[in-house]
């Protein structure tokens, strides 16, 4: 299968008070046509950097490694190339939707923006955005479309953001945590929207959330990101039923389930990312796993097998059982 | 034993010059057992976070009874109302405002009981911030440091601390989960449950997901439109829904299952 997008030993590098600091150290990714991606971890594990280093919108920081859509690299391409990408190719919902809207454009305007750009008559721009924004579940679309943003509530502006970032139809969309400040019936008829534009247009989702039940539903392919880098990927069903990798097994039990009368204590993963800063040596799970052998501590695990569907960077998952020494 | 009874609440807020005020509780009753756990969830803009705080006295309310272990609260003032104020405590979403960034946690953790004249002396201060720093799960080296050194899941901790501190009978969260991972979600929720069962605190949880609702509350009131339409224990609620509103907003909950998920919304994957 082509890939639509390849991402090859990402590294992003910021500059602190206190010298360079790794926050994305080695990440590969891929996106085919029309697929569904999910990336999934604990705050501060690297996701939101990672789709802002594949757009280029990180100017400050140091960015190598290579990113390709359909085979045009983007790391180091002219600020020219990276407008267009994102204008016409990639669309982007940001984590923080209410502020990145236009506070003194109005929402009409900036949903019809991206079809302006690419010549499409105002009418036209006009009809298809009440309609997108019709779909996403805004009440009187028309009525409310020379509102500005702070006439909409968060989680109609949500929606706004997500109708300018689908309008143009990009053949990938990034969304970064796109359902978070909706509630549970808007956030499923959102999602049910992308799944039909994904599937209608063949548009490749890159789905970014805390929200493993999101994930189940939507992604095709999960990837569990851990302080910058990608400790486990699989097909969704492998994820969610043969997990390796111990962070990915500790994020799934710590989920309170709705189908489950399930009281008492959650099972928890002890202690808290750390931070690139202090990334430890080896396996950067390994202070708070509960099961490592010499080689957590002393080696990054790669993750194996190399050329299969289900990878996992683990050294006790990739080893041999007696070697596992409880701690 | 009922801890909180309230009855036929009610409260608008006015909408400007000229135009009638818009009423967003409109009589709500309920009422919570002493160590119970309940859950109010509903839609965005249904009246929770205002019920709340009219319970908790941060708002007045326009009509209505609240009365919490025989005491009204609606209608108390000067010594009466603090002492009411002692006894409920709240928990907001946010944990990075709902705490001052300078100063320690462990001050920031005690301040309530020097405020309230309960507890003089630093040293005194400062073991029962210890105290109550390590009933949420955190350490001697952590009184020293300030909000910014900690994760949300432990600032949300420690102003889980802070309202313990004057050991309230009465405990309201508004969403005090929401804005965390799943793992940080985790270790909150079990706090909770481990200040009920220890301290035998009555909590009035409010949250969005359902999921999480389930799992920790006794007992859920389902708001739409400023009313409880149902309420139920969990189980029964959760099972046995009865209200239409109820079932949609259930149906609508993802479950971490790919298979149960695909089967349920009908699509095809793969
Ligand atoms: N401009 C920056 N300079 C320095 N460090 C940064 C910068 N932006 C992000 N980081 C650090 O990079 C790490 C990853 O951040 P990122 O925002 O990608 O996390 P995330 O996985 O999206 O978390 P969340 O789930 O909370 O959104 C964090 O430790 C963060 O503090
Ligand atoms: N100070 C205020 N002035 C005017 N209207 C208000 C005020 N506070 C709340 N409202 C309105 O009251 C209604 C109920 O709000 P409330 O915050 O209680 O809802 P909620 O159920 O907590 O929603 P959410 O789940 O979004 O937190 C909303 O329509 C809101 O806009
Ligand atoms: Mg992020
Ligand atoms: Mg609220």
């Amino acid at each position: 299968m082509t890939e639509l997008l390849t991402v090859r030993d990402l590294r992003v590098d910021f500059d602190t008070p206190s010298g360079p600091v790794r926050v994305i150290d080695g990440l590969d990714l891929t996106v085919a046509p029309g697929e569904r991606v999910a990336l999934v971890g604990e705050s501060g594990s690297g996701k939101s950097v990672t789709a802002q280093a594949i757009l280029g919108l990180l100017p400050t920081a140091r960015v190598t490694g290579s990113v390709r859509l359909d085979g045009q690299e983007l790391v180091g391409a002219s600020r020219r190339i990276l407008r267009q990408v994102r204008g016409n190719r990639i669309g982007l919902v940001f984590q923080d939707p209410l502020s990145s809207l236009n506070p003194v454009m109005t929402i009409g305007r900036q949903v019809m923006e991206p079809l302006l750009i690419r010549g499409v008559r105002r009418a036209e721009a006009r009809r298809r955005a009440i309609d997108l924004l019709a779909r996403l579940g805004v009440r009187d679309a028309a009525r409310r479309f020379d509102d500005y943003p702070h006439q909409f509530s968060g989680g109609m502006r949500q929606r706004v953001v997500i109708a300018i970032a689908v309008i143009a139809e990009p053949d990938l969309l990034i969304a970064d945590e796109p359902t978070t400040a909706l509630d549970v019936r808007i956030q499923a008829q959102v999602l049910s929207l992308l799944d039909e534009i994904a599937a209608e247009r063949r548009m490749a989702v890159l789905l970014i959330t805390h929200d493993l039940g999101i994930v189940a539903g939507f992604a095709q392919r999960v990837v569990v990101m851990y302080a910058g880098r990608e400790v486990e990927q699989g097909p969704v069903d492998e994820i969610f039923g043969r997990a390796r990798h111990p962070y990915t097994r500790g994020l799934l039990a710590a989920v309170p389930r709705i189908d489950e009368r399930h009281q008492g204590r959650l099972p928890t993963i002890g202690g808290q990312v750390p931070t690139p800063a202090q990334r430890p040596d080896g396996c950067a799970f390994h202070p708070r796993c509960s099961s490592t052998v010499d080689a957590c501590r002393s080696e990054v695990p790669l993750l194996l097998p190399r050329a299969a569907a289900h990878r996992v960077a683990c050294h006790v998952a990739t080893r041999h059982a007696e070697q596992v020494t409880e701690v | 034993m009922t801890l909180l009874r309230v009855e036929n609440l009610v409260k608008s807020f006015p909408t400007g010059y000229r135009s009638p005020p818009v009423t967003v509780v409109k009589g709500v009753s309920f009422t919570l057992d002493r160590g119970e756990i309940l859950g109010l969830v509903g839609e965005s803009g249904s009246g929770k976070s205002t019920t709340a705080r009219c319970v908790a006295r941060l708002l007045p309310a326009d009509s209505g009874r609240v009365v919490l272990d025989g005491r009204d609260v609606l209608g108390a003032s000067g010594r009466e109302l603090r002492s009411l104020r002692r006894d409920m405590q709240m928990v907001f979403q946010d944990p990075y405002s709902s705490l001052n960034p300078r100063m320690p946690v462990g001050e920031a953790v005690s301040e309530p009981l020097l405020v309230h004249g309960l507890v003089t002396g630093r040293a005194a201060l400062r073991r029962r911030a210890l105290e109550l720093l390590r009933m949420v799960g955190l350490e001697e080296e952590h009184l020293d440091r300030y909000p910014r050194s900690f994760s949300g899941g432990q600032r949300q901790r420690i102003a889980i601390a802070r309202a313990i501190a004057l050991e309230p009978k009465l405990l309201i969260c508004d969403e005090p989960v929401s804005s965390l991972d799943v793992s940080v979600q985790a270790q909150v929720l079990n706090l909770f449950h481990d200040l009920r069962e220890r301290l035998g605190l009555t909590i009035l949880f409010i949250a969005h997901d359902l999921a999480v609702v389930r799992h920790l509350c006794d007992r859920v009131a389902v708001m739409r439109g400023g009313e409880i339409v149902e309420i139920a224990d969990s189980d029964t609620l959760y099972d046995n829904p009865t209200h239409e509103y109820t079932r949609s907003l259930l149906a609508a909950v993802p479950i971490p299952d790919p298979r149960r998920e695909r089967a349920r919304r009908g699509v095809g994957t793969g």
